[in-house]
């Protein structure tokens, strides 16, 4: 695999980086001076990258296929003995697709927020930390090596442990956000396990060189390193096990939730491996982990996310469902690859959408987030409502909008695997599917329609154009994107190059049209489940959750995911650290206050023999030379 | 007359002398014993020089009546100043020196 040398345009291509962090650097070190025209600056910068980005995108695409993996070599990073790394940036196809990704997003939730962040007083320190993470996330897929990769990985990570804790003067926000850094820190610890892995055997990390010398490594070793990638994977995605902090990341203000909690830095987990796919095309146990972990994740979410009553924390695990399908895709090999990526992407569009939609949704009812108290809001709101209803025909794979047409794809390639674990996943995707659907119409039903359910002194009203020109911009994009993406083989073709051919002419297991009809009716079982449970005007939506059966109050805990994590991992961890505290002060302490406290209470004694009487010296000497002669005598006469 | 008795006597002299150090409050009672003690090292010396018939310990006998005389100068000055200032020459009354 080599890589052209970036000249013209391309040695642009570190701009992208530079304004992001411009703006981060100017907001959090510039004090209360940007207090008031800040956040418009900060809002300016993503944008820039935004517009560089789309006129990279079309250089690239006027370059020859060979010629579209561009290095743009930045200085020499590290030079110790034989081992290299430069500080470079790769623009490539996949790399492409991220960048347009996050700087589109970003720049819309940017503008967003500045509407529902107009009244905080924290605002310019919002915006910088939102500039830092538009930066480190460009890091992450722009980076050349696995080192530039993981500071980016770590970057993205402190970006959002500070925006999950925003507010931090609540408790759960704080609570989250550590949560969130610890459960992001076993991730990491794979991630960093495998670049060692990669260093040990290859003596090199960057793209080139270790793709370039896989076929070097022996297969134990290439499965650990795809292992341990897929580790750090799951920790940044959310998937199982590492599933938990996700949806309480959700403490941050919607912004973040949008843009880091669903549409860009959880799929990085996604694009990691899609990144390295020369280590998982030669590591097929690896990948079969990866689909399992992929279908049991979106399993979880779908079932998790059907009983919470947190428009958000139902949005967030609807999150971790849908990066489940990517992760399935992504495992599926050559066959997965190129729908995963172009489901992340619309993924990115619709889930965006809906949970700035929720965040207009709470701005008009007094930041409340428990669906029981909504309902009746699509006379009220409108815009919020047309545009949450693209967002949600697009995640149930209503035909024509984007789901439809990627989720179909994931499930089609599911059953194409082949064999009995290909029918499994394949069964556990379709699930899947009716399962989202019936979680998003109930949130859907609780919402907008039905009863007014309110509390008190609520009034409800439209968002400001700030607000909703950015849901508008992403509703359309969940409802046409899908299709713009699918359009001719487009974004396989253009991915070809990093990602190998996907097997598109293969013989399909199931008939393709057999099995869009299918999923249909799938979905429609769960909307149509929806509507029996909540959607009747006789059903009466109390306030209070009312008593259920062992699954549902499961699926309320979500299935004890939290518990276990606390029960196997938290308390066996507090135990051992009391223990190691009473060690440390018992005995270690002990052992050096003791030595401490009878040298001093030996001394505190011997000096009471100063007492000051010059006969006393006196005497003592006296004693000491007839001892002295004593023992003289003794040794010579004795 | 047998040189002997001259070292029994600068025994006693000696044990005289140690004895009024460690019982006598008087500071100028306990300076003369200490000279006594000096005194009976001083015969002690002269005796085994005259045994030996070697110089060496009249020699030094000289030097301990040299360091004795410029004792007593600073201790006669130092025990003289105590009693000014305390108005008592009693060695156990000088105890501020202590733990």
């Amino acid at each position: 695999m080599t890589y052209t040398a970036a000249s013209g345009l391309f040695a642009a291509t570190w701009l992208l980086l530079l304004f992001p962090l411009v703006g981060a650097a100017l907001l959090l070190l510039g004090g209360k001076a940007l207090d008031r025209a800040g956040y418009q600056f900060a809002t300016l910068m993503p944008i820039a990258s935004f517009v560089l980005a789309v006129v990279l995108f079309f250089h690239l695409k006027s370059q020859p296929t060979s010629g579209r993996a561009v290095d743009d070599h930045l200085y020499s990073w590290i030079a110790v003995g034989g081992f290299h790394v430069s500080a470079g940036l790769l623009l490539d196809p996949l790399s492409m697709i991220f960048v347009l990704l996050i700087t589109g997003v970003g720049s819309l939730i940017h503008i967003y927020s500045i509407g529902y962040m107009a009244h905080d007083p924290g605002r310019r320190r919002f915006f910088g930390y939102l500039n830092l993470f538009v930066a480190a996330m460009l890091l992450l897929v722009l980076a050349d090596s696995y080192l530039g990769l993981y500071v980016g990985w770590e970057g993205v990570g402190l970006a959002s442990y500070l925006l999950i804790a925003f507010w931090q003067y609540k408790p759960a926000a704080g609570t989250a956000a550590k949560k969130a850094f610890v459960m992001n820190r076993v991730g990491d610890v794979g991630l960093s396990l495998a670049i060692m892995l990669m260093f040990a055997t290859l003596d090199k990390v960057d793209y080139a060189g270790v793709f370039g010398g896989v076929h070097h490594i022996g297969h134990a070793d290439l499965t650990a390193i795809a292992l341990l990638l897929l580790l750090g994977a799951c920790g940044k995605s959310g998937q199982v096990p590492l599933q938990g902090w996700l949806p309480d990341a959700m403490e941050g203000p919607t912004p973040v939730s949008a843009l880091i909690h669903a549409a860009t830095m959880v799929t990085a987990g996604v694009y990691l491996i899609a990144r390295s796919a020369p280590i998982f095309d030669l590591a097929p146990e690896a990948r079969l982990v990866v689909t399992i972990v992929g279908a049991v994740t979106l399993l979880f979410g779908a079932a998790v996310g059907c009983a919470y009553d947190d428009i958000k924390k139902v949005l967030a695990y609807s999150t971790v469902s849908q990066i489940g399908y990517m992760f399935l895709a992504v495992g599926l090999g050559p066959a997965g690859y190129a729908i995963a990526i172009i489901h992340l992407v619309a993924h990115g569009f619709f889930k965006a959408t809906m949970f700035l939609g929720a965040g207009s949704v709470m701005h008009a009812m007094d930041d409340q987030v428990d669906m029981r108290r909504f309902g009746g809001l699509r006379s009220v709101m409108p815009v919020t409502f047309a545009t949450f209803l693209m967002g949600y025909l697009a995640i149930i794979g209503f035909p024509l909008w984007s789901g439809f047409w990627t989720k179909d794809k994931i499930i089609e390639a599911s059953f194409d695997k082949g064999g009995t674990s290909g029918y499994i996943l394949g069964i556990c995707a379709l699930l899947g599917a009716g399962v989202t659907a019936f979680y998003m119409t109930r949130l859907m039903i609780l919402t907008f329609f039905g009863k007014r359910r309110w509390t008190e002194g609520v009034h409800p009203h439209e968002s400001p154009v700030s607000m909703t020109a950015p849901m508008i911009v992403l509703a359309i994009g969940s409802a046409v994107g899908g299709f713009l993406l699918i359009l001719n083989g487009g974004v396989q073709h253009w991915l070809t190059p990093v990602l190998g051919k996907s097997a598109e002419e293969g013989v399909h297991t199931v008939n393709g049209t057999v099995l869009t009809i299918i999923t249909l009716l799938v979905v429609a079982g769960g909307m149509s489940g929806a509507y029996v449970a909540f959607g009747r005007p006789t059903v009466r939506i109390p306030w209070t959750p009312p008593q259920a059966g062992a699954v549902v109050t499961a699926a309320r805990r979500n299935l004890y995911g939290d518990a276990f994590n606390e029960a196997v991992f938290m308390r066996p961890g507090q135990y051992l650290t009391r223990f190691l505290v009473f060690v440390d002060g018992r005995g270690v302490d002990g052992a050096v206050g003791g030595l401490a406290a009878l040298v001093g209470g030996t001394s505190g004694r011997m000096r009471r023999a100063q007492n000051g009487f010059v006969r006393s010296y006196a005497l003592s000497m006296s004693l000491g030379a007839v001892a002295l002669v004593g023992a003289l005598l003794l040794v010579r006469f004795g | 007359m047998n040189p002997a008795n001259y070292l029994v006597l600068a025994a006693v002299i000696f044990t005289i002398g140690a004895v009024g150090v460690l019982v006598r409050r008087n500071a100028i009672v306990v300076f003369m014993c200490i000279e006594l003690m000096l005194n009976a090292a001083n015969l002690t010396l002269v005796t085994f020089s005259r045994l030996r018939g070697s110089l060496d310990g009249q020699v030094i006998a000289f030097f301990v009546m040299v360091v004795a005389a410029a004792e007593v100068v600073v201790g006669l000055a130092i025990i003289v100043t105590i009693f000014r200032t305390r108005r008592s020459a009693s060695v156990d009354d000088a105890n501020l020196l202590k733990y």
